[in-house]
């Protein structure tokens, strides 16, 4: 009893001094606490806004995606010598881990680059972190340049509560699929609908090569796997509204049931490497790449390590669903160049986000062996990143893309990446895999 | 002060006046104030400030809500945490008991046999304590990949099958704790080893005498002389087990499933990654009493033996 006092005493205590975590107890922080407005009538005229400096926090620090950025960067300040641009460049997951304290800090950045869900946008739109740029997207035509469902991932409700829908809050310049990449000597003719899929599986299995390379100690891979499967046996619009969480969505439905199942099914069967629960992403695809193997379902990030390592070995698929004609692939953008609501300048930032996304930045990205998101953006001569590049037209051309799965709600990578390594290691029915999910999402849709 | 005369207080302060030698003064604290100062700042606050944040439902970002005890509640009742907690326990084997009987073995072995080179094998022994435990985390996890790792080639040669060390949801728990073992049990044995070299050799001439064998001898001399020595190498081991975090956020990322999350990883990816910094800085109190009352054990056994 002594103690239960104690502990209240300490409680009421410690509670006493102090406010809430978060509240602003200085007073000079109203940027943040203001409603960012959007209220651009016309193109504004950049040279006449004096000397700017912008601050871009962004993670464009690999091979091809370095080279963009750095160019565009160049070009743009020699567009508009009257405005610098002040980079500090972060690798993802430094990024994902400081963007939050940075753009909450008293010295935020004036253009971020943040992940698209709730996770991170969503939780900056909340605090009124982040300007919505519906007027610069009228303005600048933004709503053209990308199709609905890559304009619907940059979107969060104002009040940060739903995502995928309500205010553009910013614009990404590539696009990602995850596909099927394969061996093109052994599979000289890829299969065109899942069940001339699985029969080449079984084939691989029967003649004793690794069917499909898989490493998912690392935990998320496995989100990759389970959704490509599941974006075959799910309608994608079902997908498409459980992640934006829509009125009635449901993860707990036969047609995820069916997802389940199938790669369970797989598992079972050997269709993937034996122990790819204890193997590491980056062993599993050096594997594939070292001719280990027929398949690998893995993202167009690993394009340029694979086509350097193979060469003219490797090819590059969606996963082939019922109906060859309109393929379904989970896939998205990268990370969204978003305007900062303490910008000074939100004008000068609007331009460089419109810079490093017209048509002349398509043709840069294209240059340095990058997948541009934007519609009508040249194709590659040839190679691996044509085929890709084709890929993404056909996806974009029959509205195809169905979003990532880890982005439903703030835990969701940790919820469904421990769950579908249960799954696979056959800890939990299918069945019972998808109720779980759907209870972990119950949890938080009733607490928000 | 102010009501001595002046006199008796300036002959007091020259001759030391009744004050019994040794007595502290209160000057004595100012030379404690620079260090004092530095522990406020960088431990009492920030501590302050976490058990201050536990008590809200906090992003990170917005204004939180104050909710009272219930992010502690949730550690006992939420099952991924609890799970956590378990799982620390479990790696307190791993990390300090065994360490510590690997150590107390070589430091017996050191006691009778004056082995040749003895300096080369304790270097070598304790090396895994200098290495970052970052290394020495993406060191393991090749060591322990299923198709290229050293580990399942070398079961290999004798035919047998290797496992799936870290994907296995029976083995992944004791494969990442096999890894602090490793690392620790260098430590363990380096301290109880100069331990070892303080015991008067005549107490082993005496045992001898008396027609105790390695093993006995071992017992009535080794491990009684060691205590405090034990003391030690426990109370390190199990602050390093307790809070481990580095070894399980790159081997296994707290999978498959959640079969080796533990406390610190929660704490890591409440706080930065799914914007529960309540919960976090909840789970990192109690880790932190649980640290105390374990360490204030071990340390109370092992002065009541003296």
């Amino acid at each position: 009893m002594k103690r239960l006092i104690a502990a209240v005493a300490l409680t009421a205590l410690v509670a006493g001094c102090g406010g809430a975590p978060g509240s602003d107890d200085s007073g000079d922080n109203d940027a943040a606490n203001a409603t960012p407005t959007a209220t651009v009538a016309e193109k504004p005229d950049i040279a006449a806004l004096g000397d700017v400096t912008l601050t871009v926090w962004d993670q464009e620090v690999r091979g091809g995606q370095r080279k963009q950025i750095e160019e565009l960067n160049k070009q743009f300040e020699a567009k508009y010598p009257n405005v610098k641009i002040e980079r500090v460049a972060k690798s993802f997951p430094d990024l994902l881990k400081t963007v939050k304290l940075a753009a909450s800090g008293d010295d935020a950045p004036d253009v971020i680059q943040a992940n698209q869900g709730l996770g991170i946008m969503g939780e900056l739109v909340k605090a009124k972190l982040l300007r919505p740029v519906t007027d610069y997207a009228e303005v600048y035509g933004w709503n053209d340049r990308w199709s609905q469902t890559l304009l619907d991932a940059n979107s969060v409700e104002p009040d940060g509560s739903r995502f995928g829908s309500g205010d553009l809050y910013g614009v990404s310049q590539m696009g990602e699929i995850v596909g099927v990449f394969y061996n093109k000597e052994k599979v000289p003719n890829p299969p065109a609908t899942l069940t001339e899929f699985e029969a080449s599986l079984q084939e691989a299995k029967d003649e004793g090569d690794v069917p499909i390379q898989f490493g998912n100690v690392d935990k998320w891979p496995g989100i990759h796997n389970f959704e490509t499967v599941l974006a075959q046996t799910a309608d994608k619009q079902a997908i498409r509204d459980f992640v934006f969480s829509k009125e009635g969505a449901s993860f707990d439905t036969p047609e995820f049931v069916a997802a389940a199942q199938k790669i369970s099914e797989w598992v079972e069967k050997g269709y993937f490497n034996k122990n790819f629960d204890g193997t590491g992403y980056d062993p599993a695809w050096q594997d594939f790449a070292k001719g280990k193997g027929r398949y690998l379902i893995a993202g167009t990030w690993l394009v340029a390590d694979l086509e350097e390592q193979m060469g003219d070995k490797v090819g590059f698929m969606l996963m082939p669903g019922e109906d060859p004609e309109s393929p379904v692939a989970l896939g998205g953008e990268s990370l969204a160049f978003t305007i900062s609501s303490s910008a000074e300048q939100p004008d000068a930032a609007a331009a460089y986000l419109d810079f490093l996304t017209d048509a002349n930045a398509a043709q840069v990205l294209v240059d340095t062996g990058n997948l541009p998101a934007m519609k009508d953006a040249p194709t590659p001569s040839g190679g691996l990143s044509a085929e890709v590049a084709e890929a993404w037209n056909k996806l974009n051309e029959v509205d195809g893309v169905v979003p990532y799965l880890d982005w439903t709600t703030p835990t969701f990578y940790d919820d469904i990446s421990a769950a579908i390594q249960e799954l696979l290691g056959g800890k939990q029915s299918p069945e019972e895999f998808t109720q779980g999910v759907q209870e972990k999402y119950s949890e938080w849709a009733q607490s928000r | 002060m102010g009501a001595v005369p002046l006199g008796v207080a300036g002959e007091a302060g020259r001759g030391g006046g009744d004050r019994p030698p040794g007595e502290p003064r209160l000057v004595g604290y100012l030379y404690l104030l620079p260090a004092a100062v530095v522990f406020a700042a960088f431990v009492l606050y920030p501590l302050y400030n976490a058990a201050r944040i536990s008590l809200y439902d906090w992003d990170g970002l917005t204004v939180g809500t104050w909710t009272g005890l219930s992010n502690y509640a949730d550690v006992f009742a939420d099952e991924e945490l609890r799970a956590a907690f378990l799982h620390s326990l479990i790696l307190l084997f791993f990390y300090a008991v065994l360490p510590l009987l690997i150590g107390l073995l070589l430091a017996g072995v050191m006691a009778r046999a004056r082995v040749r080179g003895l300096a080369l094998f304790r270097t070598i022994l304790f090396l895994p304590q200098v290495i970052a435990l970052v290394v020495v985390a993406v060191m393991w996890k090749m060591v322990y990949d299923p198709a290229n790792g050293s580990l399942n080639r070398f079961l290999g040669w004798f035919g047998i099958e290797g496992k799936s060390w870290l994907g296995d949801f029976d083995l992944a728990l004791p494969a990442v704790g096999l890894i602090g073992t490793w690392v620790y049990f260098g430590l363990a044995m380096v301290l109880l080893s100069a331990g070892v070299q303080k015991i008067p050799t005549s107490l082993y001439d005496a045992a001898r005498v008396d027609g105790a064998g390695a093993v006995r001898e071992f017992f009535v001399v080794t491990l009684p002389a060691l205590r405090g020595e034990i003391a030690v190498s426990l109370t390190l081991t199990t602050i390093a087990a307790l809070r481990n975090f580095d070894i399980v956020y790159i081997t296994t990322g707290g999978g498959p499933g959640n079969a080796t999350t533990v406390p610190a990883y929660q704490v890591f990816t409440r706080a930065f990654e799914t914007g529960q910094v309540g919960s976090a800085a909840a789970v990192g109190i109690v880790l932190t009493a649980i640290v105390f009352v374990i360490s204030l054990g071990i340390n109370q056994l092992a002065e009541r033996g003296t």
